[in-house]
């Protein structure tokens, strides 16, 4: 699972629906410094577009990439601040 | 006499007193441009109340959800809590709020049916498990969540005693003692109000 990316930090949010993953990676995000990559693994199909919207409305955050799997849904997000 | 004199005399002095014009315009452009950049600072961070109303099962969720969320963004978040809406605050009644099985036309039963004693029981454990099945979060867990993550969930102090209810009776971080001019204050400086 672990790609090109060197992660800081991967949050486990499978079998979670809306809001789930987006106030865990708030959570987890805020653990992390700046620099930071943290790795997000989800289920929920939901959490494509909830990601990207959540990163593109918070400062101090960057949407790295997003993977989509066998029914699972990957999110690179850094913290830059 | 004396204005054909000073006439030529300020003219004299007007490159001088030009250049202290435009300093002075200078200084007070970067003055403004300050104030608005501090104003623009102090707009950025977004501001959601959510006025909750309803106390049943399915309706306990909306102002949760989008309140938690909201706070991850890192929104000022206030829900604030009025008649029925006060049950999702209440400890004990949250871990008990029922799905209407009668007048929802979402429900696959007649209401002839529906209004059967026991009915709103059997109708709220379907979606319970529906929920759990959905690895949706509980109630009690978006209420710790809300809480956790700064959210200001707030009791009517008029329905508290309407409903005969204690302060001890809510969650601990609720906030209690107060009104609907708390809440419209709130709603004011809201970018985003709901009613639930």
């Amino acid at each position: 699972m672990s790609s090109e990316y060197d992660v800081t930090e991967t949050l486990d949010v499978k079998g979670q629906s809306c809001p789930m993953p987006i106030v865990k990676t708030k959570q987890a995000i805020d653990d992390l410094e700046s620099g930071d990559l943290l790795e997000v693994v989800a289920t929920d199909s939901g959490s494509m577009s909830d990601i990207q919207g959540w990163a593109a409305g918070t400062s101090g955050v960057e949407l790295l990439d997003q993977v989509e799997g066998d029914d699972l849904y990957t999110h690179y997000v850094k913290k830059t601040e | 006499m004396s204005t054909d004199n000073q006439t030529p005399s300020a003219d004299d002095a007007d490159p001088a007193s030009d250049a202290a014009e435009l300093q002075a315009l200078r200084e007070r452009v970067d003055e403004l441009e300050a104030s608005l950049s501090e104003l623009d600072d102090a707009d950025e961070q977004q501001k959601l109340t959510i006025v909750a109303t309803q106390g049943s099962f399915d309706m306990a969720y909306p102002p949760l959800i989008l309140g938690s969320t909201a706070a991850a963004f890192g929104w000022d978040v206030v829900v604030f809590h009025t008649f029925w809406g006060l049950d999702i605050l209440h400890e004990k009644k949250s871990k008990n709020l029922k799905l209407s099985a009668v007048g929802n036309p979402n429900m696959p039963m007649p209401n002839a049916l529906a209004a059967i004693p026991g009915m709103d029981r059997m109708a709220t454990r379907m979606m319970e498990k529906k929920i759990d099945e959905n690895g949706t979060a509980t109630i009690e867990e978006l209420i710790d969540l809300s809480l956790e993550s700064g959210v200001d969930l707030q009791a009517c102090q008029m329905t508290i005693e309407l409903m005969d209810y204690d302060e001890d009776d809510f969650y601990d971080g609720v906030t209690t003692g107060v009104g609907a001019a708390t809440a419209l204050q709130h709603m004011a400086e809201s970018d985003i109000q709901l009613l639930v």
